[in-house]
């Protein structure tokens, strides 16, 4: 198909669903044109616009690891109109993907580094990528270390990817969720994400953190990186805002004169104190 | 006029009110909604035939709300908005001070609502001249006619939505307009779906509209649109003997029911 | 390209208005209906208005429609099939009338839909369009198009500018290729014209209000200043101002779609409406009417130099003249500028 329209998304295919937590689904999509599939690439922190035809587009993260060709994955919460139809599309349904908008997780640049991943409830899948990717390329990489918690254990998703990732012994994997949210065969920890964060004090010499979650999980967990080390410009994240055409011309996602789309949605904290208090 | 200063001096100075909202002079002879705070600056206001602006829209927006208590200038059509927004409960009657004004620019004080419905009662609400003249000149036209003069006069709509974001009685949080589950109204500007639109928010509008003639006023393609909703308030008053703006108790027309109800359908 | 000067009279603008039709395309000019002057289609010059400042709505529904069909989407029971826009069918539009300030403003727009993704749609309307401008001989209290670096006889952006002279014919400057290609093909009703025709005689002066070059400064500075809520409490969030404004480009991207074919649109928005920026979680970056005009504002002025290198305003003050409530933008600019100084 013709690429020139840049609004015209590509067809990808439902290959795989799979139930998540309640309301969040994750699927695997892969290309239905073969020539689109060979040309197409992407890099780690990168996002797209899926849409179901005649519903409309919703902006998610590709949240699979680039090092996997032929399929992308996206993982999203039923919670609009788009989002809503996507959640009642089934195996073998066509879905469309724009893509991939913005920038990318410097991750040639933390090449002999540790690296610390943090992340609550529904900010795994912007993560997942990036997580996928470096342990893909294990050997560029120290020590891995990956702090994940929900509200309750029902809220936790990629449980397959946390039991993998729990059973390598070259990941350091916890998992916590807030007090009140175990059920009564919880191993992993019990405790908010920054609680958790100060109790295991991770290194932070020579460490780079990607922090992803809600607002005040970032607020209370800058604080104690700080404590332990980290600079500004250690510290990764990403932004979310309202967006509706991913490469800067709607005129919507912009903080200041940064555009989510185009200029992140990868920030380091360094960046982010620099921004308009306006997203 | 001297006298509106002075009284908005004293609510100011006494802390009565944070802010009172009124008419002051814009630029190139226009007139712009001012938000006086300062004791001081009440020799601002100015009052003459320039000054249409509905100003109880300002009450309920949420920056001047915050502010906390409020006055407002209040011509007939301002006053008429206070007492349907109450009656809607968007407004409390501690919440706002009316300042009454009339063509002469004396000032007319109030103590509680009660007394804004007796002065209301006792006004004569009968629209301008010019719009009276084309509204009869639509009433004297066949129903034909009519279709033909509002299909012609919408189809010059942008779908800018201006009508509604300017008119005091379209608050709503989530508009029908921005539904999108369904898309009851398409962002599309057709023939049919500018009637469409218009129809519908007239329709909200049957007996609640204070014939204030903002929507008309922001409308940049100067369509007559009031004159669609005027027509909703008259036969509001034909059927039900109430018009809006007369009572910050009374009950909304369309969405309250009584056992005397003339219809018996729902019996 | 060297600006070359012909002469036009009526007669033969007349002519040439006839002869463009035929050749298929389609001529919008400022048209008077019902007391207002907008842009329509025409057929014979005699349709266009000369009498009136500026048209209520800008010019650049010409390239970027209110609503514009990106893609057509068809569904069955075993597939879902897209059919790309057909760019050839988009149709030669002669702007005939366009005032310098209306010409100028397609630059702003260009250098959004071609900043690094290139909007295919956009651009092809844009080509397809040719600007016969009209200078200014009048302006009123709204008007700053000489604090943005425009005036009312200025050749940016047209491709023949037309300016009336005192004998009612019309200097005619030929100012791109585009322009030399309608001059050329219709050379009969180009006459030669005397080197010693001063345009300025014809054109308004309309006196400059700011320091452009100190506003850009000092609004870059201005983020934090309380100005913004002083000048937004009358704001009724109408979003006139965007939809008559020339170099407004906001949009919004919807399906319409009846269960089995439809179409994915792009339609104009506006980021005064509160809407705009609301997340599906219920919290919204400018949930404030101040914050919206602060965007407005600073998006026009501070981002858009700053990331296109252009100013996102060309000075025809139709944002004040459309505004309810006299948000008088050229004002608010000056009492800005004169904020961040002090």
């Amino acid at each position: 198909m013709n690429r020139q329209n840049i609004y015209l998304p590509y067809l990808m295919r439902i290959e795989k669903i799979t139930e998540e937590a309640p309301s969040v689904k994750t699927f695997k999509l892969k290309f239905v044109d073969e020539e689109d599939a060979k040309k197409f690439s992407f890099k780690t922190g990168q996002f797209g616009e899926y849409s179901v035809m005649g519903e409309g587009e919703c902006t998610f993260c590709i949240a699979s690891s680039p090092t996997r060709e032929g399929y992308i994955e996206c993982t999203f919460r039923q919670v609009g109109k788009v989002t809503t139809a996507l959640a009642n599309r089934d195996i073998g349904d066509i879905v469309g993907f724009r893509g991939p908008y913005g920038n990318i997780f410097p991750i040639d640049e933390w090449k002999g580094k540790n690296l610390l991943f943090i992340a609550g409830g529904i900010a795994l899948p912007p993560m997942r990528s990036v997580i996928w990717n470096c342990l893909d390329l294990r050997e560029n990489y120290k020590d891995i270390t990956i702090l994940y918690g929900a509200k309750t254990v029902a809220d936790l998703v990629y449980k397959e990817e946390l039991r993998e990732w729990e059973s390598r012994a070259d990941v350091n994997l916890i998992t916590t969720v807030d007090p009140g949210g175990e059920t009564p065969d919880w191993k992993g920890k019990i405790g908010f994400v920054p609680t958790v964060l100060d109790q295991v004090s991770p290194k932070s010499e020579n460490t780079i953190a990607v922090v992803c979650g809600p607002p005040v999980m970032i607020k209370f967990s800058l604080p104690i990186l700080e404590k332990l080390g980290f600079t500004e410009d250690t510290i990764y994240t990403t932004l979310e805002n309202r967006m509706k055409c991913g490469f800067g011309k709607c005129g919507r996602c912009n903080v200041g004169k940064v555009f989510v789309c185009k200029d992140g949605p990868v920030f380091t904290f360094k960046q982010l104190k620099e921004l308009p208090d306006e997203y | 006029m001297d006298s509106i200063r002075k009284k908005v001096t004293e609510l100011l100075e006494s802390g009565a009110v944070k802010v009172v909202i009124g008419y002051g002079e814009g630029s190139d002879n226009n007139v712009k909604a001012i938000f006086v705070r300062k004791p001081q600056d009440a020799s601002k206001l100015i009052y003459d035939e320039r000054c249409v602006q509905n100003l109880a829209f300002y009450l309920m927006k949420h920056e001047v709300k915050h502010m906390g208590k409020r006055g407002v200038i209040a011509p007939l059509s301002v006053m008429r908005t206070v007492l349907q927004v109450a009656s809607e409960c968007q407004l409390k009657e501690d919440e706002v001070v009316v300042l009454g004004i009339t063509s002469e620019k004396e000032l007319v004080e109030f103590s509680n609502l009660k007394e804004l419905e007796t002065y209301i009662s006792k006004s004569d609400l009968s629209l301008p001249a010019k719009e009276k003249e084309i509204m009869d000149k639509i009433e004297a036209m066949s129903p034909a006619e009519r279709w033909q003069y509002w299909t012609n006069q919408l189809s010059k709509c942008i779908k800018c939505y201006a009508c509604r974001a300017a008119c005091p009685m379209c608050y709503c949080i989530r508009c029908q307009v921005e539904c999108n589950q369904p898309q009851w109204i398409t962002a599309e500007a057709t023939p049919m779906g500018n009637v469409e639109w218009h129809l519908m928010r007239a329709m909200h509008l049957a007996g609640r509209c204070v014939n204030c003639g903002e929507c008309a006023r922001s409308c940049p393609m100067e369509i007559p649109i009031n004159l669609l909703t005027y027509k909703t308030v008259s036969m509001v008053k034909g059927n039900f003997e109430v018009y809006a703006g007369a009572s910050s108790t009374m009950e909304s027309v369309l969405s309250s029911y009584k056992s005397d109800d003339k219809e018996n359908f729902i019996r | 390209m060297n600006i070359e000067k012909k002469l036009i009279k009526p007669a033969s603008l007349e002519k040439l208005v006839i002869l463009l039709k035929e050749e298929g395309k389609q001529i919008f000019a400022p048209v008077k209906k019902d007391n207002l002057v907008n842009f329509a289609e025409i057929s014979t010059l005699q349709e266009m208005t000369e009498d009136y400042i500026l048209t209520v709505q800008s010019a650049k529904s010409v390239a970027f429609p209110k609503v514009e069909n990106l893609f057509d989407i068809k569904t069955t029971k075993e597939s879902i099939t897209l059919t790309d826009k057909n760019l050839n069918e988009i149709p030669e539009i002669v702007l005939l009338g366009a005032r310098p300030c209306d010409a100028a403003g397609f630059d702003s727009l260009n250098a959004i839909f071609t900043w690094d993704y290139i909007d295919s749609i956009f651009v092809e309307r844009l080509k397809k369009v040719t600007i016969i401008g009209m200078s200014c001989n009048k302006y009123d209290a709204k008007c700053f198009c000489t604090s943005m670096n425009g005036n009312p006889g200025d050749t940016k952006g047209s491709d023949i500018l037309l300016t009336k002279t005192n004998d009612g014919n019309y200097l005619a400057e030929i100012i791109t290729e585009k322009g030399k290609g309608i001059a050329d093909k219709h050379s009969s009703l180009f006459e030669s014209i005397s080197d010693t025709i001063d345009k300025n005689k014809f054109i308004a002066e309309v006196p400059v209000k700011f320091d452009l070059k100190q506003i850009l400064e000092n609004i870059n500075k201005s983020f934090e200043s309380d100005l913004w809520v002083e000048q937004s409490l009358r704001c009724i969030s109408c979003g006139s101002c965007a939809y008559v404004c020339p170099t407004c480009a906001c949009f919004d991207i919807q399906d319409i779609y009846n269960g089995h074919e439809g179409h994915r649109k792009r339609s104009w928005d506006s980021c005064g409406f509160g809407l705009f920026t609301l997340h599906t979680s219920g919290h919204n970056p400018r949930e404030v009417q101040s914050q919206r005009w602060r965007q407005r504002v600073m998006h026009k002025f501070a981002y858009m130099p700053d990331r296109q290198q252009v100013v996102g305003c060309v000075g025809c003050g139709r944002c004040s003249r459309a505004c309810p409530v006299d948000m008088n933008l050229k004002e608010h600019l000056i009492n800005l500028a004169e904020e961040v100084v002090k």
